[in-house]
């Protein structure tokens, strides 16, 4: 089966700034994948090059096993930087004129302004809308094409938590339909709750990619022992150094939970006072700022 | 093509800009070429329009009077819709829209540039309509003959005037599409056709030979020039046989077939940001 999204080596320069550099990205079929960074990572024109808005300086894009030509996107839906619609005219005007260019009936309009909640509002003029509105109209027009592809560039921009839980309900629903999602978001506690995979990208390079748990790693242990330096010094003779990080007066000890008794005798037969140990599960943000600490000094 | 064609002419026909613009050109081109002539003449008053006669404004001249201006102020109005109709794109930041809904761009700029013919046609239309009732009303006044011209020379005015007015609007959406704006390109446009031509045309051209010579490769010059072999009146500024009309046409249409094809050069090949 060909893959909905594959790039190599894709690589885009302004000047002296490279945006995106050596990206080698790809999406299975059926899939949600996560596109994750900070703002300035690159993210957006990564997928401004999927649609052919902006021209690769080199490497490779295919959708669908071709270059995203005019015939590629034809089931392709996407939300690309924020909604952009002609201001003078309804919501429900703006699909109609898209479905013009999209060559599809209009009775998708109706169909996806159900979908996100607009049809009450879908008479009123575009340039009315509150910023969720109009990025929920931006969510009905990619998905207008009946989508085989849809990528979605920070979806949940402008949008109250409400919203946000009902974007994220509409990507799993639209994901376990079939329909291959690729979204974007600088929020890893946003795109973990409904993605299959996640990449991450920083200063326009992939520097991690696979599922949330593997990202997250292994959990470890953190340990709170008095005094900590005879402790640390112990830990170390017994699991290695490499393993041992002193962190906020205590230690993160990365071997597996089920050591924790073992641990706990070792350091208590030492004459070490144990006041703590857990398993000491990553925060999402913490792997999240990690990774791109790691990404930044790996390119820098 | 067709599809981008039938979109834009939905978002063209629901533009307010659009339909001011329509209206201001039919109600400037009443006024200026029958309002105030008329009025000097029933007046009988001395005055910019004093050498104008009646029958001038009779149903006889409404080619020449429904094209006098659109050397210069007609075409700074279909200009500005050129420019909106394509900066418009760009000020809203739409273009990202439209192209990623399965058309190629070629695909989308051919269907607007349809659309904007077909809109400048219209508003052409309504000039030579509403030319054609201010000329009826005024010999009815004046009890003068109604004589029509022929359908030929209708036929003729019509496409020649659309020649000048599609012209016109490509240079303001070359404009819009070269500068990726809307404000810049309508100030540059303006600039050019109401004061860097007539004041070459004017000032310049009589002293040196050289600039006469450039003038007469120039659009505007040649689009006076068309519509002064129709009939147009030549003391409208603007109008004036500084070429014959058949090279005029030439030039008018090569002009076109230029901005046509730099317009879509430029919007195929750039990235969209």
């Amino acid at each position: 089966m060909t893959l909905p999204v594959e790039t190599e080596g894709l690589t885009k320069r302004y000047g002296a700034l490279t945006a995106v550099d050596d990206l080698h990205l790809t999406v299975r079929a059926g899939e949600v994948y996560g596109f994750l960074g900070p703002n300035g990572a690159g993210k957006t024109t990564a997928l401004r090059m999927l649609l052919g808005l902006v021209r690769p300086s080199a490497g490779t894009v295919r959708l669908f096993g071709r270059p995203p030509g005019a015939n590629q996107l034809a089931r392709v839906g996407a939300l690309i930087e924020g909604p952009a619609f002609y201001p003078y005219l309804s919501g429900r005007e703006n699909l109609r004129v898209l479905a013009h260019y999209a060559r599809v009936g209009t009775d998708r309009v109706e169909l996806v302004l159900d979908l996100v909640n607009l049809t009450d509002r879908a008479d009123d003029r575009y340039a009315g809308y509150s910023l969720g509105m109009k990025q929920r109209l931006g969510v009905a027009a990619a998905l207008l094409k009946d989508p085989r592809l849809l990528i979605l560039d920070e979806p949940t921009n402008g949008l109250d938590p409400v919203g946000m839980a009902d974007m994220r309900t509409l990507i799993r629903r639209l994901g376990a339909g079939g329909c291959t999602v690729l979204v974007s978001s600088h929020l890893l506690g946003e795109v973990e709750q409904v993605c299959d995979r996640v990449g991450v990208v920083s200063r326009g390079r992939l520097i991690a990619e696979g599922s949330v748990a593997d990202l997250r790693g292994s959990p470890g242990l953190r340990v709170l022992a008095d005094p900590l330096d005879e402790a640390a010094a112990r830990v170390r003779a017994l699991v290695g150094a490499e393993r041992v990080r002193v962190v906020d007066g205590g230690l993160d000890v990365a071997v597996e939970p089920e050591r924790a008794a073992w641990l706990n005798a070792e350091l208590v037969g030492a004459g070490l006072a144990v006041r703590e140990l857990r398993s000491g599960e990553r925060d999402l943000e913490q792997v999240f700022f990690d990774l791109i600490e790691k990404g930044t000094t790996d390119v820098g | 093509m067709w599809a981008s064609f039938r979109a834009e002419l939905v978002k063209l026909t629901r533009r307010p800009a659009a339909w001011l613009l329509a209206v201001v050109t039919v109600v400037l081109a009443a006024t200026f070429t029958y309002g105030f002539p008329y009025a000097g003449i029933a007046g009988g008053t001395d005055g910019p329009y004093s050498d104008r006669t009646l029958p001038m404004l009779l149903p006889d001249r409404l080619v020449g009077n429904s094209l006098s201006g659109l050397p210069v102020f007609f075409g700074a109005l279909v200009l500005i819709l050129g420019v909106l109709t394509a900066g418009g794109e760009y000020g809203w930041g739409t273009w990202k829209t439209v192209f990623t809904q399965g058309l190629s761009r070629r695909e989308v700029y051919v269907g607007k540039l349809l659309a904007l013919a077909v809109a400048v046609l219209a508003i052409l239309l309504a000039v030579f309509a509403s030319g054609a009732a201010c000329s009826m009303l005024i010999a009815l006044v004046e009890t003068q003959p109604v004589r029509w011209p022929s359908v030929g020379d209708l036929a003729v005015g019509i496409a020649a005037g659309w020649l000048i007015a599609t012209m016109w609007a490509m240079l303001g959406a070359v404009l819009a599409i070269a500068l990726r704006a809307v404000a810049l390109p309508v100030g540059l446009g303006l600039v050019w056709m109401l004061a860097v031509q007539n004041l070459l045309s004017g000032l310049v051209a009589p002293v040196l030979d050289w600039v006469a010579t450039v003038q007469q490769g120039l659009p505007g010059p040649n689009a006076g020039s068309l519509v002064a072999a129709l009939g147009a009146p030549t003391d409208v500024p603007g109008v004036a046989a500084t070429v014959g009309g058949g090279q005029a046409a030439v030039v008018v249409a090569a002009y076109l077939v230029a901005f046509v094809l730099i317009g879509g050069a430029l919007l195929t090949r750039r990235d969209v940001g």
